[in-house]
């Protein structure tokens, strides 16, 4: 077991307390202790919501590099623990310069946006193989065809977001007849806050795969913030971001769908908040997580290197390639296109 | 980085009252590792590096004219090795972990 895969702790019952007790982590509510795991069996802990976390606990876990982070009871990420700067400064020195010159920019964009479409491709075409064509699905399906026959084409990354953008619209204008259950809806992508169960779900998922990018890019001693697709905010990990879109359709949108279509999910996970923000329940977020850490353990052959290798692993696998190839160890970036 | 169940079992000679504390230390290392399946058991999922640590911190604490102390690994890992009956209250830190 390498410790890029060991076991996230996520806590989402609310007034759950967190404390070190020698080496373990101890789980408390309301002074019943829940549980205690060893510290060495995790490699971090996110926690949504109203969850405390003592001061030695969170020492513990700078000093032995344990991620950290905290989410809304909803899900969208809050923050996270920084320890003290790890990771290779020169690399970072390379990661600048890459973004300091326009043509590495466009070529990285491009490579992620490729990927994004590619991946975004399967998730329709296999809808078309399963069940037929509809007419939203066959134009989302030639819209991707377009765009990655233009995107060689484009000479600024502007031109990239528009493609992507025109992409990505064409494919949530098709989601919905993705959905094999009458149970839900889906008019169209919407966030903060979610107006529906399925953009709720699509929401908490992404969020999840986002701490897992981060914590992959931070792995590698890349800056998370330091983004080539994504324009520099304070705040905002764009590289996080940039990574996200290799995985998005293919491991977050597959496993929404499959939660649905399976009726692993149902409307009894979702709770309706005032202002029509529809948001997970509780129980809906621990059925997420589990499936989302269940799906982390399986296993694919990867497309460069023909081996199995676990979920989990792939984005600290994509996170490695692109260190090396900013540091000129390698020609191209191989994203991470699914089969 | 491989990893290894053992288990680990003790007994400790408590007439005195140093060798209640003996135990109580004996208990609380093997919480470092693992987690108590039955009074004086533990079950550790352990790199190498992390069982030779355990076990060099829990010889500094057993006398070895009063007290024993086993560690049995589990080859091939323990759903080969094991058969529970009765109460388990075994967890896989491996399993999704949400609270």
């Amino acid at each position: 077991m390498t410790s890029e895969l060991l076991n996230t702790l996520y806590i989402q019952t609310q007034g759950v307390y967190l404390r070190l007790e020698g080496d373990t982590l101890r789980i408390q509510h309301e002074e019943v202790t829940l549980r205690n795991v060893p510290l060495h069996h995790l490699g971090g802990v996110a926690a949504f919501g109203n969850v405390l976390i003592s001061p030695f606990l969170l020492h513990r876990c700078a000093e032995e590099g344990l991620e950290v982070s905290w989410f809304t009871e909803s899900g969208r990420f809050q923050g996270r623990l920084a320890g003290p700067v790890s990771g290779n400064v020169l690399l970072r020195r390379a990661q600048h310069r890459a973004l300091d010159n326009p043509s590495s920019t466009l070529y990285l964009a491009g490579r992620f946006v490729e990927a994004k479409l590619k991946n975004s491709r399967l998730v329709l075409q296999r809808a078309v193989r399963e069940r037929g064509e509809t007419e939203a699905l066959s134009a989302a399906l030639a819209g991707h065809e377009a765009a990655l026959r233009m995107l060689p084409q484009a000479r600024t990354v502007d031109e990239v977001r528009g493609l992507e953008g025109q992409a990505a619209s064409a494919y949530f204008a098709a989601f919905g007849d993705l959905l094999l259950s009458g149970e839900f809806r889906f008019d169209g992508r919407n966030k903060r806050p979610p107006r529906d169960p399925v953009n709720a779900l699509l929401g908490f998922i992404y969020a999840l795969l986002t701490t897992q990018c981060t914590a992959a890019l931070e792995g590698v001693g890349l800056d998370p913030q330091v983004g080539f697709l994504h324009a520099l905010r304070p705040g905002r990990n764009a590289l996080a971001l940039d990574l996200i879109e290799e995985f998005r359709a293919w491991w977050g949108d597959r496993l929404a769908l499959a939660l649905i279509n399976r009726k692993q999910v149902t409307s009894k996970h979702f709770e309706e908040r005032p202002g029509g923000a529809v948001l997970l329940s509780e129980e809906g977020r621990k059925e997420v997580i589990v499936a989302f850490q269940k799906r982390r353990q399986e296993t694919v052959q990867h497309p460069l290197f023909k081996e199995q290798v676990p979920i989990g692993l792939l984005p600290h696998i994509q996170a490695r390639l692109l260190a090396r190839y900013l540091r000129g160890d390698l020609p191209e970036y191989p994203p991470f296109i699914g089969k | 980085m491989e990893r290894l169940d053992v288990l680990v079992t003790y007994d400790v000679n408590t007439i005195s009252e140093e060798g209640k504390a003996r135990l109580a230390r004996v208990a609380k290392v093997c919480k470092n590792y693992g987690q108590r399946v039955q009074m004086s058991v533990f079950e550790c999922r352990v790199t190498r590096a992390q069982l030779e640590e355990m076990e060099a911190k829990l010889l500094k604490v057993i006398e070895p004219d009063k007290d024993s102390l086993r560690i049995y690994t589990l080859v091939g890992g323990r759903d080969k090795c094991l058969r529970t009956h009765g109460q388990d209250r075994y967890q896989d830190f491996d399993d999704p972990l949400v609270i």
